[in-house]
């Protein structure tokens, strides 16, 4: 029983990391009904920012309390990467918006190598490691809690209630869902939608960023490939919640984590990834829509 | 000022890839007037709406509201001038409720009007109070044209575009929405242009009116002379829906 509730923790934390990189995905899907391909980079590219503003932070004051230098890594990596995620999109997408579908995928998955890339040459391409900023490790009732883990999952949590708030409650929100739903009627209202569509790009990133972060923190090492697994990851879980629906990329992202850890812990670690990919498979063939998400044709 | 012109299209041509969806077309709307736009499916009168909203682009032409051009400003500032438009195929957001279809609609002032507003709105249609909180995917048609009208109302127009506001309802809803019509232009000054198949009706409610055959403005008059014209009535309100 406490091994299980130790994995049920391990996932929850894998899981949280997955779903705000899967927000990304699938808000973008949702407005453009396009995949970002290089948002895995783009996440990839949070987690290097914070690596670089956390080195800063211990070559100029030696010492920071870690609450600081995380917050001040979250906050950089977030303006920084959003900086990087809404370039991609004037540059790389809106151009091609109205060309044929398949157009912006190849753009983005030539996105995606370019952004690894560019890391790769200007970073070097061995794995960047840091000393442990929080190794403080709770031990309650046999199940061993660390305190990445809570940072990860509250974090997570807060920032997920702030997001639904701005989604749901503010007419920044509205305006974004509203776009989502029919665009040409948006406009009609007044909705600058190439505003709001890079504004979405933006929010994905800075979800993104604070996700590269946690990750840094909780792996410690970061190397210029991971956008790609966790990447494909966090798409799958969009898709597995329902490619477009929010609360579904967040669903998708925890049931990620939760597979990956229990396969791992019951079964063999050599093939997670597969187990992961072969529930993503089997769930498409009876709810093709994912989980929460609606089938494409709708009632007019 | 009533009697200066609101709208002035002029001379605007719109294209869909090669083929030519109106041609030199004509058309003014002074303040204060409701004018009607008839004629047959597909002669171009919805393509003549989204035109004056900039989607799509008049590749020849003018479009001049309150005496400054518009015919090359992006959608969303050609809203914001406070043109608002019922458009064809009503275009209700499906996955939000009444309310929020509504929010969207006065959005331009964030929702500062909105208690007062959406008052005004459940007055005209009280159908839609008791619809608030449902979404608007899952409204009957009717309900979904009088929220499409309302919407548009909400941005506090001084020039309301209606893209057939009759089409698929029942004849006491029409009257219903075209005395609401009448109400509001009477009542506040509000300047109408509506696209209509049912021609009787438009032509009954407006003050002057248009005829559009093939992408070209054939015919134009007051409400009451296009009535009487022989042709219009042959083509239009004969044999037509009264």
């Amino acid at each position: 029983m406490e091994y299980f509730v130790q994995q049920l923790i391990n996932g929850l934390t894998l899981g949280s990391i997955y779903g705000l990189i899967a927000i990304g995905y699938t808000m973008v899907y949702g407005i453009i009904g396009m995949i970002n391909f290089a948002h895995g980079d783009v996440f990839m590219v949070g987690a290097f920012i914070a690596l670089i503003v956390f080195l800063l932070l211990i070559s100029l004051f030696y010492t920071v309390p870690v609450a600081v230098a995380l917050l001040i890594m979250m906050v950089v990596a977030m303006l920084l990467t959003s900086l990087y995620n809404w370039t991609i999109e004037k540059l790389a997408y809106r151009p091609l918006r109205g060309s044929f579908r398949l157009a912006p995928l190849i753009t983005a998955i030539g996105m995606s190598i370019a952004l690894s890339n560019f890391v790769q040459v200007t970073q070097g391409p061995r794995n960047k490691p840091i000393p442990p900023m929080v190794s403080r490790v709770y031990e309650i009732g046999g199940i061993s809690i660390s305190l990445k883990q809570i940072i990860i999952v509250v974090v997570t949590v807060s920032l997920l209630a702030i997001f639904w708030y701005l989604v749901n409650k503010t007419s920044l929100g509205r305006a974004q869902r509203a776009c989502e739903q029919d665009r040409k009627m948006a406009a009609l209202l007044g909705v600058d939608v190439d505003k709001t569509i890079s504004i979405t790009f933006i929010m994905g990133a800075s979800l993104a960023a604070v996700a590269g972060t946690l990750f840094l923190m909780y792996y410690g090492v970061v190397v210029f490939s991971d956008g790609f697994v966790p990447g494909v990851k966090a798409f799958t879980a969009a898709v597995l919640g329902g490619i477009g629906s929010i609360p579904g990329a967040v669903l998708g992202g925890l049931l990620i984590g939760f597979i990956e850890s229990m396969w791992s812990a019951y079964f063999s670690i050599d093939y997670k990834d597969v187990a992961a990919f072969s529930i993503l498979a089997i769930v498409l063939i009876f709810l093709p829509s994912g989980i929460l998400g609606r089938p494409e044709v709708e009632k007019v | 000022m009533a009697g200066t012109p609101l709208l002035q299209v002029q001379g605007v041509e719109t294209f869909y890839g090669n083929i030519r969806a109106l041609d030199r077309v004509d058309v003014e709307v002074r303040q204060g007037e409701i004018v009607a736009l008839i004629g047959a499916n597909g002669a171009g009168k919805s393509t003549l709406m989204m035109t004056i909203f900039g989607n799509p682009r008049a590749r020849a032409g003018s479009i001049v509201f309150d005496g400054s051009d518009i015919t090359q400003l992006p959608t969303h500032e050609i809203a914001r001038l406070r043109i608002a438009q019922s458009p064809e195929g009503r275009r209700i957001f499906p996955r939000m409720t009444v309310l929020e279809n509504l929010q969207m609609g006065a959005s331009l002032d964030n929702l500062k009007y909105f208690a007062e507003d959406s008052e005004k709105v459940f007055t005209l249609f009280p159908r839609l109070k008791e619809r608030i909180s449902q979404r608007g995917g899952t409204l009957s048609g009717g309900e979904q044209q009088m929220l499409s009208i309302g919407r548009a109302l909400m941005a506090r127009p001084r020039l309301l575009l209606l893209d057939e506001p009759s089409l698929g309802l029942a004849p006491l809803i029409v009257k219903q929405i075209f005395d609401a019509i009448r109400e509001l232009n009477r009542t506040q000054g509000l300047t109408v242009f509506l696209v209509e198949q049912n021609a009787f009706g438009a032509l009954k409610l407006a003050n002057r009116g248009y005829v559009m055959v093939n992408g070209r403005v054939t015919m134009s008059g007051s409400g009451a002379q296009l009535l009487a014209d022989p042709e219009v009535r042959a083509a239009y309100l004969e044999g037509g829906r009264h």
